[in-house]
């Protein structure tokens, strides 16, 4: 106990200062909308020219197989009749959008969205369309379609979806 | 004198350990679990008018942290023989060596206006003495917590003799929503889950934020453009900018350098990702691989010399390290399945990772040349491990499966002990520590 009395306090003075910008966004936020918003007509699925046409009938994805980014046969032929209805439709553009499964870090599968996204892309150029008119764009495993965790959802989320912009440049 | 700090074997070393009841305290490394180290900390006595309840209330914020190791075990009030009244008269040791209270914290308040003194103590009770000098602290009464978990890093340091990590902060991306249409946003809280803001709304997603070495800004990938781009935000201000938006590319995956003047990041362009740096003030991003393969996840050695890395050039993801200037990597990782997301420790000895096999995720650490690794967690995906500041203590995400599945933030010690969950409201994904405060 005879220390006790010799032990100086240690002054340690703290710029213990509050957080400056409580309720810029302190309560619930009102939940955002899709960023990009269709400009277009969907149309008649008849039309084979109507957008309606290109997301049901030609088809505006693909699937891939775990990890992998190679296109399928099936995949194949489904872009080929996407770069035909584009090849006539000139008047639109495309988003080609990448995603993988939930089994897979998170930036990994970024990555390898975007390698997807650009194997379509390279197809559908490589039948003539102007590569100006594709854009692709990665969601990694952030926008799953299906839910379960399981082979039957994961092969419905490793996809390439094409989505329809209309060029409204010229 | 009796050394508390050799409690410090029961945070380096990793088998299993036993607390020795008689005798010098120490730890003895058993095949029995760890027993914390049991102490006291009675509620704080307050010196001026109304601070009772701050007062007990840091003596509990202090206990959180303590007890929150998995290290320290405290042993409640009402076992206590003494109590505390007078934070200037001698202790009496029987009592609390009565209760086996091996160390005891004490400690007064006093608060004139909105500024808040907080004073403590910590004694080794089976030595008889104080251990270390006491300590004041001054700050503001909204700084309570702080203050808190100041002294908790104190009375922690003298008595493992490691750094503190409990005034620290964690930035992370809070979730909402079903998993097919899930809202991403920043938001920062205190270790321990308290003081939560939002940094972002949740208009578009926000990905993996890190903190500068100031803990003053806060890289992250966003989509706010429509194409995930690395940003720079100030917490305090939450002013953002867009560090890297060169058209037909995508950036994300950022990480600052140990003096906060560039930023690592991967950017895709033409499907390829490689790894970059650039200035934090803008410019050019240097390209550090060029290989057909994805190249992310960069991390700096806290020297600034060496970069860790995740990549597939071998077939499938593989960690790496190579120079800060680029170079030729090095692969460190040859066990089995996959390894992504390395992270360096800020201690500079280990490399934190994620690791994929045989359908499960794990959280593991090794040596920064590849040996000695050790997995410190299983699930259906566990993923992004960050360092707490003093490199013992390791916080992830952990997400469950199935259609409800959701993100939580989890801790666990280096040596693979106490695991826990953060307490954070919501779903809650890729935290990222600060530095201590």
């Amino acid at each position: 106990m005879s220390g006790f009395t010799k032990v100086a306090l240690l002054l340690a003075s703290l710029a213990l200062s509050a957080c400056s910008n409580t309720g810029v966004f302190g309560g619930d936020d009102t939940l955002g909308g899709s960023t990009t918003e269709a400009n277009y007509e969907l149309g008649s699925v008849d039309d084979p020219n109507s957008v309606a046409h290109f997301q049901s009938v030609v088809g505006d994805r693909v699937l891939f197989t775990v990890d992998q980014s190679d296109l399928t046969e099936e995949g194949k032929q489904i872009l080929l009749s996407q770069a035909n209805w584009l090849l006539a439709n000139t008047a639109f553009t495309a988003v080609i959008e990448g995603h993988a499964d939930e089994q897979g870090t998170r930036e990994y599968n970024l990555a390898l969205g975007a390698r997807r996204a650009s194997a379509v892309k390279e197809f559908i150029v490589s039948r003539g369309v102007a590569g100006s008119r594709l854009r692709t764009v990665s969601y990694g495993k952030e926008r799953p379609l299906e839910v379960c965790s399981a082979e039957a959802c994961y092969a419905q989320n490793r996809r390439a979806v094409t989505v329809l912009q209309a060029d409204l440049s010229g | 004198m009796r050394l508390l700090a050799i409690l410090l074997m029961g945070l380096t070393v990793l088998g299993q350990m036993s607390y020795a009841q008689s005798g010098p305290l120490r730890i003895e490394i058993t095949d029995g679990v760890v027993e914390p180290l049991p102490y006291a900390v009675p509620d704080f006595v307050a010196e001026s008018a109304g601070a009772d309840k701050l007062a007990a209330d840091l003596s509990r914020v202090i206990a959180a942290d303590l007890s929150g190791t998995g290290l320290f075990r405290e042993i409640p009030a009402k076992a206590h023989i003494s109590q505390i009244t007078n934070f200037a008269s001698p202790v009496q040791y029987s009592d609390w060596k009565a209760i086996n209270a091996q160390a005891l914290i004490t400690g007064a308040v006093t608060v004139s206006g909105d500024s808040l003194e907080v004073k403590f103590r910590v004694y080794d009770v089976f030595a008889g003495q104080e251990l270390g000098n006491g300590l004041r602290f001054k700050g503001t009464t909204d700084g309570w917590r702080r203050m808190a978990h100041k002294v908790a890093d104190a009375v922690y340091s003298r008595i493992t003799g490691e750094g503190g990590y409990f005034d620290s902060r964690v930035v992370f991306v809070s979730e909402t929503g079903p998993k097919n249409d899930r809202r991403k946003r920043l938001a920062v809280m205190d270790y321990d889950g308290a003081n939560l803001q939002y940094l972002t709304d949740s208009n578009a997603i926000v990905l993996a934020p890190r903190f500068s070495p100031s803990g003053d800004r806060v890289l992250y990938t966003s989509y706010e453009t429509g194409f995930p781009r690395v940003f720079v935000l100030d917490v305090g201000s939450v002013k953002r900018k867009v560090l890297q938006d060169q058209e037909g590319t995508m950036s994300f995956a950022p990480r600052f350098s140990p003096d906060g003047n560039s930023v690592l990041m991967s950017i895709t362009q033409n499907g390829n990702t490689d790894i970059y740096s650039m200035p934090i003030n803008g410019g050019q991003p240097r390209r550090l691989t060029s290989s057909p393969s994805i190249d992310t996840a960069p991390s700096y050695s806290p020297d600034g010399k060496q970069i860790v890395f995740e990549s597939d050039r071998s077939g499938n993801q593989q960690l790496y390290v190579m120079p800060a200037s680029g170079g030729e990597p090095k692969r460190i990782s040859f066990g089995q399945g996959r390894y992504g997301t390395p992270v360096w420790s800020p201690r500079g000895d280990l490399i934190a990772f994620t690791k994929q096999n045989k359908g499960r995720f794990h959280i593991g650490v090794m040596r920064t040349d590849g040996s000695e690794e050790r997995l410190l967690t299983a699930s259906f995906l566990d993923e992004g491990p960050t360092w707490a500041p003093n490199g013992r203590v390791i916080m992830f995400t952990r997400e469950t499966q199935g259609s409800d599945g959701s993100a939580s933030l989890y801790s666990v010690d280096v040596s693979g002990r106490n695991l826990k969950k953060v307490p954070v409201q919501g779903g809650a994904s890729d935290p990222a520590w600060s530095p201590l405060q």
